[in-house]
Order: C-alpha cells, then sequence, then structure tokens
C-alpha cells in the first residue's frame, strides 16, 4: 500500500509551499525592487487564515489608560506610560495569546493577520508598538 | 516474576557486565533532558538507571507570582504540544477551587479542541517512532497528513500552537457555522486516511519484526509501576481519565478506554500494542468530536465574560481545586490554592503524564539491544526535544561519543538485517 502511496508521489505536487524564489538571489533588496517596479514576479505569501492572532495593532485615540491589559498580560509585553497615560507593547516579547485584546473595555486594541515579525533587533521599529510612530524606546522592558 | 524482571541483581551479574551506557541528560529520543544509565551484557541490556531533573524551569514558581489569568498561559508553555492538556487541567482546578460554572457550550468546544489535538498528537509520535525505525518516508507521510488537523486548529483558535483557546469560566471563541464544515472536512480527511494508517503501521511486515515483543510491559508491572494513558492501556489495562472520571463532553459520549484487544490483539505491551492504542484513539477522538459538533449545545461562552469580573471574582476565592484531563500522553493533574484577596495561587502543582511513565521505562528496556533503545524511547511518548548526541563509556575508562545519527543507522541496520 506504502508503494501506491508513493507511486503517487511522483505526479503530485509537493506537500510543501514555495519559497518566495526558487534561487537564492544574488542582492535580495535589489530582486525586491524588482519586484516592486513589475520586472520579476515572486510566489506570493500562502493567505493568513481568517481570525489569525498576529502582531497586536494599537488605536492610542481611543486608549483610556486603564491599564487591563498590562494586569492580563502573560509576557509582560505591555509597559504603562504614566505620562501620556498610553501603553507601549514590545512585541519581541509577546505570546500572542490576545488576552489584551479581549480584555480591553474601548476596544483600542486588535488582532491583526501580520505574522512575519522576524527581526536582528528586538527594539526595531516594527516591534514597539506605541502612540506615535517611530522612536523607538531606548530603554529595555524591565527584567524579571 | 515481573519482581524480578523490575529487580534485577547487578552485583550477581557484575562479570557478565562489560559496557555501562549513559544516554542523556539531553538526547532526541527524550522529551525532556533526562539521563539513563544502561549496563549491557555485549547488546543485550541487563539494567537501567533514571535520573530526571535537568529540565526544571522553576514554572510552577513563577505562576505563583501571577495573577490567575496569566498563569492560564504559563501553563499553556509548560508543554508544546499538549498545549490544550495543560490550560483545560488548569482551568477546571481553578474552577473547582473558586467555585465557578463552564457553560455547556463552552465545555463541548474545549472538548472538541482537546479531541483534535490527541488527533495531532498521536499522529506526529507515529511519524516519529517511524523515524526511529529507519522508515523515513512513512515519518514525511505521516506528517504530512498531520499538517490537515494543524490547520484546522490554526483557523478554530488563531494559533498553530498554544492556542489560547480557553480561559477560567468558559472558552475564548466559538466554533461558529461557518467553521463547522471545516471541521467536518478535517474529520472526514482522517476518516479516510485511517486504513492508510493501519495498513502502514499494522499491517507492515517490517514494523511488526522490530516492534512486536519489543519493550515489553506486561499487565501486573503496568499496574505495579502506575503507568498511565496509552502506555498502560497498550499493556491492557482499561485505564483513561475520560471513561473513570467523565468530565466536560466526556460524560455525554461514554468513552471507553482502548486497549489492543479492540484490534483482536492478546495485549502483550510491547511497542507493537503502543502503536495499536495510538493508532484506534485517532479514530475514537474522531467519533468523540463528531458527536460533540452534531449535539453542540447553544449558550454563552463564558460564565463571568468581562475580564475586569473575572479577576475580581478570582481575587475573592478561597480554597483548593484539582484538575485531571486525558492527555494525549496520559493524565494531567494540577492542583491549585487559591487564597481571598491575593490575586496570585497561593499553590500550584503540575503533575505531567510523562512523569507517571518515567518507570516504565525500566522493564520495557531490561532484556532488549542497544538498537532498540530509540523506539523503546520513544514508545511511552515523551516529545522529541533537541540534542544530537550520546556518550558510550566503557568501563576500562575508554571514551567515546555516539552521534545520534550513528544510533539511528545500528536501528536501520537491524531492520534491514531481519528483514532480510
Amino acid at each position: 500500500m506504502i508503494f501506491a502511496t508513493l507511486f503517487k508521489q511522483l505526479v503530485r505536487r509537493p506537500a510543501t509551499n514555495p519559497f518566495p524564489v526558487k534561487y537564492m538571489p544574488r542582492s535580495v533588496t535589489g530582486l525586491l525592487g524588482k519586484v516592486a517596479a513589475g520586472k520579476a514576479s515572486i510566489h506570493p505569501p500562502i493567505p493568513a487564515p481568517v481570525d489569525l492572532r498576529g502582531k497586536i495593532a494599537y488605536d492610542a485615540e481611543k486608549c483610556i489608560g486603564c491599564q487591563l491589559c498590562v494586569r492580563v498580560c502573560p509576557a509582560k509585553v505591555i509597559e504603562f506610560l504614566p505620562e501620556e497615560k498610553k501603553i507601549r507593547m514590545y512585541v519581541a516579547r509577546c505570546t500572542f495569546c490576545a488576552q489584551c485584546v479581549d480584555a480591553c473595555p474601548v476596544d483600542a486594541l486588535a488582532t491583526t493577520p501580520d505574522f512575519l515579525l522576524a527581526d536582528t533587533d528586538r527594539f526595531s521599529e516594527n516591534l514597539i508598538v506605541q502612540a506615535a510612530p517611530g522612536a523607538a524606546a531606548a530603554a529595555a522592558p524591565e527584567e524579571e | 516474576m515481573h519482581n524480578e524482571r523490575i529487580n534485577i541483581d547487578l552485583e550477581a551479574n557484575k562479570s557478565a557486565v562489560a559496557y555501562s551506557i549513559p544516554i542523556g541528560p539531553t538526547h532526541p529520543a527524550l522529551k525532556e533532558p533526562i539521563r539513563f544509565s544502561f549496563e549491557l551484557d555485549g547488546e543485550r541490556i541487563v539494567g537501567v538507571d533514571i535520573k530526571p531533573g535537568f529540565a526544571h524551569r522553576g514554572i510552577e514558581y513563577m505562576g505563583m507570582r501571577r495573577n490567575l489569568i496569566q498563569t492560564l498561559y504559563l501553563s499553556e508553555r509548560i508543554c508544546g504540544i499538549c498545549s490544550i492538556s495543560h490550560p483545560l487541567a488548569f482551568t477546571m482546578a481553578v474552577e473547582h477551587a473558586a467555585g465557578i460554572e463552564v457553560p455547556p457550550r463552552a465545555q463541548a468546544i474545549r472538548t472538541i479542541i482537546g479531541e483534535l489535538e490527541r488527533i495531532h498528537s498521536h499522529i506526529l509520535w507515529a511519524g516519529v517512532g517511524a523515524h526511529e525505525l529507519g522508515f523515513d518516508t512513512l515519518l514525511h507521510l505521516t506528517w504530512n497528513v498531520r499538517e490537515k488537523v494543524m490547520d484546522l486548529l490554526e483557523s478554530l483558535t488563531g494559533n498553530r500552537v498554544d492556542y489560547a483557546i480557553p480561559i477560567i469560566s468558559g472558552v475564548r471563541r466559538d466554533i461558529p457555522e461557518e467553521k463547522v464544515h471545516l471541521a467536518a472536512e478535517a474529520l472526514d480527511y482522517y476518516k479516510r486516511l485511517l486504513q492508510d494508517l493501519i495498513d502502514a503501521f499494522l499491517h507492515d511486515k517490517s514494523v511488526e519484526m522490530r516492534t512486536k515483543n519489543v519493550g515489553v510491559l506486561t499487565y501486573d508491572e503496568a499496574i505495579a509501576l502506575c503507568a498511565i494513558g496509552p502506555t498502560a492501556r497498550a499493556s491492557g489495562v482499561k485505564k483513561d481519565v475520560r471513561q473513570d472520571w467523565p468530565y466536560y463532553g466526556f460524560a455525554d459520549m461514554e468513552v471507553r478506554a482502548i486497549t489492543p484487544e479492540d484490534f483482536g490483539r492478546e495485549p502483550v505491551g510491547d511497542v507493537y500494542d503502543n502503536i495499536i492504542v495510538r493508532v484506534l484513539e485517532v479514530a475514537q477522538s474522531i467519533e468523540i468530536i463528531e458527536r460533540c459538533l452534531e449535539t453542540m449545545p447553544s449558550g454563552e461562552l463564558m460564565s463571568i465574560p468581562k475580564i475586569p469580573a473575572l479577576l475580581a471574582a478570582l481575587k475573592k476565592a478561597e480554597g483548593e481545586g484539582i484538575g485531571r484531563h486525558e492527555a494525549p500522553r496520559g493524565e494531567v493533574f494540577h492542583y491549585i490554592r487559591l487564597e481571598a484577596d491575593v490575586e496570585e495561587p497561593v499553590a500550584w502543582k503540575v503533575r505531567a503524564p510523562t512523569y507517571g511513565n518515567l518507570m516504565a521505562w525500566v522493564p520495557k528496556f531490561l532484556g532488549d539491544e542497544i538498537a532498540d533503545i530509540p523506539i523503546i524511547a520513544a514508545s511511552i511518548d515523551p516529545c522529541m526535544c533537541c540534542m544530537d548526541r550520546m556518550h558510550f563509556v566503557s568501563r576500562d575508562g575508554d571514551q567515546s561519543t555516539r552521534l545520534k545519527e550513528e544510533l539511528v543507522r545500528l536501528s536501520r541496520e537491524k531492520t534491514r538485517r531481519i528483514c532480510g
């Protein structure tokens, strides 16, 4: 029976998802530039399922500074900024349980399908969620 | 008979014992870092000593410094494969201590996710077992079919692993009508696949030759050593928390412990029986999920839906509670004690299934060969970890290191040798 399965494999498409390109390009940024200009094409990413718990989006306008999210966050991702009465999230620590989204009384937090978050710097702009865009925090989150 | 097998007299056999092999603390065939010392007479294992305690992470202490909602997500991270079993036992313990009711619909959803996890865990185990025997083709085929249930879990819960679905007093996400067909589709897929799984694992000549009468745990030994889960059931012990102590949706299901007798084989307790039990349990889980989906009660998802109210109720709660759940590897047990006006649990104790099955390794190893070590170690289903070598130290001081690849090669050579 296993042989039948194996022979079927010969004509079947691979079960794995294709990489964006077949071979490593000489320059990744060059390739991305070409893709942006429409001169080259890459395999599109596999669409994320609906309701995926990805990176948390923060709407500072709605935030009332109740600190409920800070209380329920298991990974202590969220730092409260007392002067502005807003929060700052260090996504590098996030476990994507989205308990803060459930806890928020004013719907200032929401999940996004954004999951490609690998970075060499845990304080890079992409990994800090806060009110004013940019201005990555210099201070590290409080250690345990 | 069984006592002689367990208490083998090493002193009397000393002249015959030529080698002592330590395996671990870190080794790919082991769930957690653990150390084995094997006493060998030629190829045959005549003694084994197990030393656990290398993976203490202080999770219980960390949990006692966090409030109960934070601790819930910590409990999820005790095990990556049982990532619903621990939260289920934890929430059950807290609800027991605080006297919180869980709505019927939430109970059904917890049951469904728990059984989906059993399907993925048993299929993962089957692949690992095939790999240890040298059937990497089968490993890739099994893990390929496992993706279906992983995708289903991801679309139902939002996370591929660590589903974050149960919360104290209920569940966080519903299974809406439009997603029920996804589940039904995946279940149909596995029902069609079941016969293939049985053919590939239970009617395969090579698998039979490598696993029958290898790693035997007799009925008496399983009882004496308090083995749990599929390891005990493979020895013919009809023991299953879902049967003996029904909870959540299982109370209406009349779940029956699966033993090799259901496959028409007298239980021996060898690795082959372990495969039988796990494959048949996939079928059982499919049945349970289908019945849950059919008879899904309507109603609310959480008895205390507002998080501040839940936190306040938990702060007021006082008492102790226990939670038991039949995880894919056996019974998982959580104990918790709460005090009024303290947000954190005052005491939290976790007993994971592998702990109950540790001693079952001893009679399983005795009398078998070095090349059988990987499959016997894997037979109680410890999680595969991230380590790739072991030490062989001979008595005369000659030390050498054997890589994991070499051990796998020995295992494969044995398959080839006995299959001609």
